[in-house]
């Protein structure tokens, strides 16, 4: 056991844990915080992306006591007291049915939509597809949640 | 997964005597690749010795035309360093298309090599740009670093601080993914550096990355996409299996160097 602290959604935690403990089971298990999803074995499904630090990583992919110290920002973290403009594009852009990939596309495409804006390029629908490499949906068909981010970037820039 | 006991690692010389301390140890860098494994139950280390925080195997720079990029580095700072980009486009382009940008974010240049899965991207880079990998032992030459499948030329407990090669007149990189792994089904980095035309093929060979004589041979003197197309490929020493079989693989692998030569 070792005992982690970190900072998630703004809150100081702290817990102890057995060193095999992946991040997303620390946030699910320890922290109580449910949205973000386990949807896959194997790395490839996206369904547990958080910002560590403030960029998109796969939760199920990254140790909890590698995490100590660190900054963690969980789908729980973006509304502030009202939708995420990411997550109101979804709503109004019909990006989600079952809404089990949702936590882990708008993580991505919030961290998207900031690495794009941080380097001054231009977030095209074609570089949208490119970056959704990692995230898989069974439901949409991808073409709402590419217009969907489209969207949510456009809200961001505004708001 | 099962127990294993993790340590962070300050400094090389601290990483070292961890491992030399561990029963099963096994150097923790991205974790891309070994938790994934481990969460398999495919490996199962008795201490995880994470290295990603030492200052000496972070960061890239370019001095003289010599750059060097510290083997913690991620795949997304490798693929935005502007000095790297200027130097030797063909590398940054390659780590901006190694998985996805949550994968980018946290692997690492040395934790690729040091695995050596024969569809990584990084090993056919370092073999075709003539790369110097410096560990916290001695230096090794890409062409004596990669052995055969998932094999390298490291010692048990030995580790890569930094790769280093000199910014080459050309390079680029082509791949052809696997559909739905997006691992290369055959990729080819090819180099003009100052030894001449360099060239090595991921994904395809049967004892993993390798140079490809011939073709090195046809573009010395002649750098162009043509003086691929009168090299033959034979189906030989290649990977056969669900996803591809040899013949494919061959055809593939003097495709992708047609692209790779073309694209720069
Ligand atoms: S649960 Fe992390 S990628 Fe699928
Ligand atoms: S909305 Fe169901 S998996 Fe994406």
């Amino acid at each position: 056991m070792t005992e982690v602290s970190m900072t998630v959604n703004g809150k100081p935690v702290k817990a102890d844990v057995p060193d095999n403990t992946l991040l997303v089971q620390f946030i699910r298990e320890n922290l109580r915080l449910t949205g973000t999803h386990v949807g896959c074995d194997t790395s490839q499904c996206g369904a547990c992306v958080v910002h560590l630090n403030g960029k998109a990583v796969k939760s199920c992919a990254t140790l909890a006591v590698a995490a100590n110290g660190a900054d963690v920002t969980t789908i729980e973290g973006l509304a502030n007291g009202e939708m995420h403009p990411m997550q109101t594009a979804f709503k109004e852009n019909h990006g989600l049915q079952c809404g089990f990939c949702t936590p882990g596309m708008i993580m991505t495409a919030t961290d998207m939509v900031a690495r794009y804006d941080a380097n001054g390029k231009e977030l095209t629908e074609a570089a949208i597809r490119e970056e959704l490499e990692g995230n898989i949906c069974r439901c949409t068909g991808y073409h709402n949640i590419v217009k969907a981010i489209a969207d949510g970037a456009s809200k961001m820039a505004s708001s | 997964m099962y127990e294993t006991k993790y340590h962070k690692a300050s400094s090389v010389s601290e990483a070292v005597s961890l491992m030399g301390a561990a029963d099963d140890g096994k150097l923790l860098s991205g974790g891309q690749t070994l938790l994934p494994t481990m969460k398999a139950h495919l490996a199962a280390p008795s201490d995880l010795v994470d290295v990603s925080g030492i200052a000496e195997m972070n960061g890239i720079s370019v001095n003289d035309d010599i750059v060097t990029i510290g083997a913690a580095t991620t795949h997304a700072e490798v693929a935005g360093n502007a000095a790297l980009q200027k130097a030797c486009a063909g590398v940054a382009d390659l780590a901006a298309n190694i998985g996805d940008p949550a994968v980018r974010h946290l692997g690492t240049i040395g934790g690729s090599i040091a695995n050596n899965d024969p569809a990584a991207d990084y090993p056919a880079a370092l073999l075709a740009l003539g790369a110097t990998i410096k560990t916290n032992a001695r230096e090794i030459t890409a062409d004596d670093f990669f052995v055969g499948l998932f094999e390298t030329a490291l010692n048990d407990d030995e580790v890569i601080v930094s790769i280093s090669f000199e910014a080459p007149a050309k390079a680029c990189y082509a791949k052809f993914p696997n559909p739905a792994s997006r691992y290369a089904l055959a990729g080819v980095f090819a180099a003009l550096t100052t030894a001449g035309a360099r060239v090595a093929v991921a994904g395809a060979g049967d004892d993993g990355v390798y140079r490809h004589a011939d073709m090195e041979a046809a573009l010395d003197g002649n750098w162009s996409a043509d003086a691929i197309l009168g090299v033959s490929v034979g189906a030989d020493g290649m990977l056969s299996d669900m996803h591809g079989d040899a013949a494919y693989r061959a055809n593939l692998v003097k495709v992708m160097a047609g692209r790779a030569v073309a694209g720069c």
